[in-house]
């Protein structure tokens, strides 16, 4: 027992005490507590273990900046791992865990680490546990992983609701204390839209902390009337319990609200858990406050060390005591307030010791029977589990140059106060050194960012209130609202004397003397990092792990650069800081996904056809956004058996598939031709109307984008179909060169691939289905030749036919409106039941193309291939310009041994080589192997009664014939290369 | 997040645009007659000031429209938009 609960004060309310469970034991604390100033009022010292030596931990700070007490908070689905118990508000039925113990926080088995802690320095994992090899790998890491573990990420689906807002503002004000409070109030005055955002439940709260008074009262009661005149404004939005996680460009700030984590689970059913808000303010005050900074010395982190303004903190709005005997040990004027507030609330002060020789305000605590010893220094914390006793010494050897021991259970440190400049700093805000207040303090502006208060390195009431009301008329007055508010007025004192730091005069007791509690970097750690070379702090930082972690160094960073610098005898300044990057505090995946989860993680698009294949118990398959049945299975069948079965289909019989997912754009205008001459590699001005023409199109170097077909409706109007995947891109490819490069064409682009419904017939038999269904319509070759298309009605619907042919099977493609396309795929099937007719899927449809040698963008092209590799040298137009088409005769395209379109038969005919496989000469030759191609499509054909494949082989064209060889698994295959057309190749199947 | 000023929708969001890279970067007439060097500087190479930059972006999510915007490529910092075709306006640093 250490801590305990005062008789009186605080701001909780002592007739509603909650319980709750921690590490599986029962307490009870009060509404208004956090679960950390619960703990220590119930007198629990331990409250985690450390990272990496699984050291005994106690509460350390009283907000955001905590190192030490990260617990794992809840059960089951909504379990969060790693949130600081200082921040977390007490409910009912609370439940939380230590993060880093095993098997329990008092029975510690990893605190074993400490006996081998020569192997653990900094940078350990590149030195030690090297061999054997493969032990690493097998052993250390999921050892080591175990050991310096945090928490656990939760496995259930969170059952929780997130939701994202925006809000438009003319200031945001980031920090409710003084200064944000003042900078709010004054901004608001004048009628400004003010956003403040606070991460603490009340605003203000800090002053309860302070005797002084604002405006002739209290500090408290100021805040209290500050927050209702907010309220009371319908242009002020007061966000508590809101972190501003990141600040960016134009004022734009991203913040976390959390609503319900105060209450306990359930308790606001229908309320989102979180919101995440989305800021644009004109003008932001950043008053973020301070945090304070450890004292680094021998046996700093023990349990009963603890930050002065906490132990302040908790006895004034916790009505804490977090000892019965304490010792304050501060190079900062702050902390003397926590040894007259300890003594106020009756917890016996033993000694205020004090580096500076010319400690202030000696006389006032002297006449209150506490010792000052100016000139003094801790040089180590004793005791088992926790602080019993502290070793105290004269700086410079004076008295009788002996340490004298004092007891106590509470050692309240400071080493000054680290402003809180991480927003700043996210947006390239300058920092420079303070020599004076020890600190990094903004430097330079930020457009729009004023910083006010203990941010900006101003670390008394007065100055925090002035600035901030400063701050925040400026901001009014720059956004167009008049200064309507007066300053407040405080009877604060500013501090006498500067801090001082101890940096480069270690403490010289034995023991280790931390710098980053988080991540157990001591100071032999920097030390050892500094003689190795890792002098610059970027290096420090990635070689000790200071700073990283959950907290990232809130409490560390300071210290490790002063401690650095002391070892390199230079100033902070010249070491720098690293840089800070969103988020200020840990944020929940959640919170960024918002309502965007589930189905509505992304759209998805379904043809009008789609319950057809719904009904018919289609697999799908993701196509962009789009669902596209990738095969329709029989009872019983599997991929394999259905595509052998639907190819077979369309082979020798006739199939039906949705092909509504093809992008179509149509593009008219008077010099439509004109342009379409221009995109595509292959002439199009001199298309006839009626008529289709397969075209290509490359980007300017030169490699191939998009392909498709392209129909003449009229002299100046054409339907261009493009890739499923590739429509919107296509579209904006249009648009960019119509728009940027050649807006004196006078032709416009629209989208209309959600108005057609198309459904593909393809097979032998695919003249006498559709002739059952257009009995109007001639459809023979002669009449209705392949590559051309006729409006006409087809059951029933007016219809667009088109002889296209993806197969190279008959084929006709029927278009009608999409509203009529389910009526249209029930027609083809009915009409075609007497003729066997079989709905294929994307998996057949890949098969038969690849069995003609067609290629798919995005399949066999890569961004890297031109026209010419996939053999399409006939289609590229001589007598015209079009882009990509002097990329075509660059010296790297116009290599002979580039990578070539061919098939492959595996030797084995029954083998399916791996797509994606490197192809290799020679598979026994040293590695590295040349690799030659690879494996770019690969099926089993029924049609050609064997396994082929389609790849990109090195000069492949000029190979046919020859072998390649590919690893698959632990085996190689070797295949042939062949031509990549091996069905039918005259092409004499296309008109049935 | 940058807050960019399309000159057919107002002040929106970055996310709803996209952005085409260096401006003025005008195609050349006559591709064929151009040595492979000249054609690879208009196809590949851009340059990448540390300044003052002319881009063009794009209203994705709104308009549609391309137009050109005169950005600081290290404070962010926008000096405005301008339609394609207008005449150039000097950078800042220019400015007399």
């Amino acid at each position: 027992m250490s801590g305990y609960r005062l008789p009186a004060g605080g701001r909780v309310d002592r007739d509603r005490p909650l319980a709750f469970t921690f590490d599986g034991r029962r307490f009870t604390g009060f509404q208004g507590d956090t679960l950390a100033s619960a703990l220590i009022a119930s007198g629990e010292r331990l409250v985690a273990r450390s990272f990496k030596y699984h050291r005994p931990r106690g509460v350390y700070s009283a907000g955001a900046e905590e190192p030490n007490a990260l617990v794992q908070l809840g059960a089951g689905a909504r379990s969060e791992p790693n949130l600081r118990a200082t921040q977390i508000e007490l409910h009912d039925g609370l439940v939380a865990a230590a993060v880093n113990a095993w098997p329990g926080l008092r029975f510690d088995l990893g605190a074993a680490n400490q006996l081998v802690a020569p192997l653990l320095a900094a940078g350990f994992y590149y030195k030690t546990f090297l061999g054997p090899r493969g032990w690493w790998r097998r052993f250390y890491e999921p050892a080591i992983r175990r050991m310096a573990g945090m928490g656990r990420a939760p496995t259930l689906p969170d059952p929780d609701l997130y939701d994202h807002m925006h809000i438009h503002a003319d200031v945001l004000v980031v920090g409710g204390g003084p200064a944000g409070l003042a900078a709010a109030r004054a901004a608001a005055s004048g009628g400004a839209r003010v956003v403040l955002a606070e991460d603490g439940p009340l605003l203000g709260a800090g002053l309860v902390d302070d005797d002084a008074t604002v405006d002739g009262v209290p500090g408290i009661a100021w805040a209290d009337e500050v927050a209702a005149d907010l309220a009371g404004r319908d242009t002020v939005t007061v966000l508590r319990r809101t972190t501003v996680a990141g600040l960016y460009d134009h004022g734009y700030a991203v913040a976390v609200e959390r609503r319900t984590d105060h209450l306990p689970p359930g308790a606001a059913p229908g309320h989102a858990r979180q919101r995440l808000w989305h800021i644009r303010a004109r003008r932001t005050v950043l008053a973020a406050g301070a945090h304070e900074r450890p004292l680094v010395f021998p046996g700093n982190d023990r349990p009963g060390v603890m930050l002065a303004g906490a132990v302040r903190t908790y006895l004034r709005r916790y009505g804490v005591a977090c000892g019965r005997r304490a010792v304050v040990f501060t190079g900062d004027d702050a902390a003397y307030a926590t040894a007259a507030a300890l003594a106020d609330a009756g917890v016996a002060v033993a000694a205020v010791v004090d580096p500076r020789r010319d400690a202030p305000d000696a006389a006032a605590l002297a006449a209150r029977g506490i010792a000052v010893l100016p000139g003094h220094a801790v040089i180590a914390a004793d005791g088992k589990g926790g602080v019993e006793s502290v070793l105290v010494a004269a700086l410079d050897g004076s008295g009788d140059g002996q340490a004298r021991r004092i007891g106590c259970d509470l050692l309240a440190v400071s080493g000054g106060w680290s402003p809180v400049v991480h927003l700043y700093s996210q947006l390239r805000g300058r920092l420079a050194y303070d020599d004076r207040l020890a600190c990094f303090r903004p430097a330079g502006s930020v457009a729009g960012v004023t910083v006010a208060g203990a941010a900006d390195g101003r670390f008394d009431l007065a100055a925090c209130l002035a600035a901030g009301h400063e701050a925040g008329l400026a901001a009014a007055v720059a956004t167009g609202f008049p200064a309507v508010a007066a300053a407040p007025r405080t009877s604060a004192q500013p501090p006498a004397l500067p801090p001082a730091m101890l940096w480069d005069r270690p403490p010289a007791g034995r023991g280790k003397a931390f710098v980053d509690l988080q991540n157990d970097v001591t100071t032999d750690d920097v030390a050892l990092a500094a003689r190795e070379g890792f002098t610059a702090i970027e290096h420090l930082k990635r070689y000790t792990t200071t700073g990283m972690g959950t907290d990232q160094g809130k409490t560390a960073n300071v210290n490790a650069i002063g401690v650095l610098s002391g070892v390199l005898g230079r100033s902070p300044g010249e070491t720098g800081t690293t840089t800070f990057r969103p988020p200020y505090t840990p944020v929940a995946y959640g919170a960024l996904a918002g309502r965007f989860v589930g189905e509505l993680f992304d759209p998805e698009r379904v043809t009008p056809i789609h319950p057809r294949h719904v009904e018919a118990e289609a697999v799908f398959e993701n196509v962009g956004q789009w669902k596209r049945p990738r095969f329709f299975p029989h009872p019983g069948e599997d991929l394999e058996g259905a595509v052998l079965r639907e190819c077979r289909a369309v082979r020798e019989g006739v199939g039906a598939m949705d092909a509504s997912t093809l992008g179509k754009i149509e593009v008219r205008g008077p010099d439509a031709a004109a342009f379409l001459d221009r995109i595509y590699i292959n002439p199009m001005a001199g298309l006839a109307v009626g008529a289709c023409r397969y075209g290509v199109m490359c980007r300017e170097d030169g490699m191939v984008f998009d392909d498709g077909v392209v129909l003449r409706l009229a002299p100046d109007r054409f339907l261009v179909t493009t890739t499923t995947g590739g429509a919107a891109r296509v579209l904006d490819w249009f648009e960019e060169w119509l728009q940027t490069e050649w807006p004196g064409l006078r032709v416009f682009c629209t989208s209309v691939t959600e108005q057609w419904a198309t459904v593909a017939v393809a097979g032998p038999l695919a003249r006498a289905v559709v002739g059952a269904l257009a009995p109007e319509m001639e459809l023979g070759a002669a009449d209705f030749p392949f590559m051309t298309f006729r409006d006409g009605i087809v059951a029933g619907m007016a219809a667009r036919v088109a002889r296209i042919s993806f197969s190279g099977e008959l084929a006709f493609e029927l278009n009608v409106e999409s509203t009529a396309g389910l009526a249209l795929w029930d027609a083809v099937l009915a009409a075609g039941r007497r003729h066997g007719i079989v709905p294929y899927g994307t998996e057949a449809m890949h098969v038969l193309r690849a069995e003609k040698g067609y290629f798919i963008v995005g399949h066999e092209t890569d961004g890297t291939v031109t026209p010419i590799d996939l053999g399409l040298e006939r289609m590229v137009a001589k007598r015209k310009d079009f882009l990509g088409k002097r990329s075509l005769g660059r010296s790297d395209t116009v290599r002979t041994d580039r990578k070539q379109l061919v098939a492959l038969l595996p030797e084995d005919p029954e083998e399916l080589l791996p797509e994606g496989a490197q192809l290799v000469d020679d598979p026994k030759a040293p590695a590295p192997v040349p690799m030659v191609g690879h494996v770019t499509s690969s099926y089993r054909s029924a049609a050609l009664g064997r396994s082929f494949a389609l790849a990109l082989v090195r000069d492949g064209r000029q190979r046919i014939g020859g072998r390649v060889f590919a690893p698959a698994g632990a085996h190689v295959v070797a295949a042939r290369i062949a031509d990549p057309v091996l069905f039918d190749p005259g092409g004499s199947r296309r008109d049935g | 997040m940058l807050l960019i000023s399309c000159p057919w929708c107002g002040p929106r969001d970055e996310t709803e645009f996209h952005c085409g890279g260096e401006a003025h970067i005008a195609r050349p007439l006559d591709p064929p007659a151009l040595p492979d060097a000249a054609w690879a500087g208009y196809v590949f190479m851009r340059d990448n000031p540390k300044g003052w930059m002319r881009e063009r972006w794009m209203h994705a999510q709104g308009c549609r429209r391309w137009f050109n915007l005169v950005r600081h490529t290290v404070t962010h910092e926008i000096a405005g938009a301008y339609l394609v075709g207008a005449p150039l306006p000097p950078l800042p640093d220019e400015c007399p």
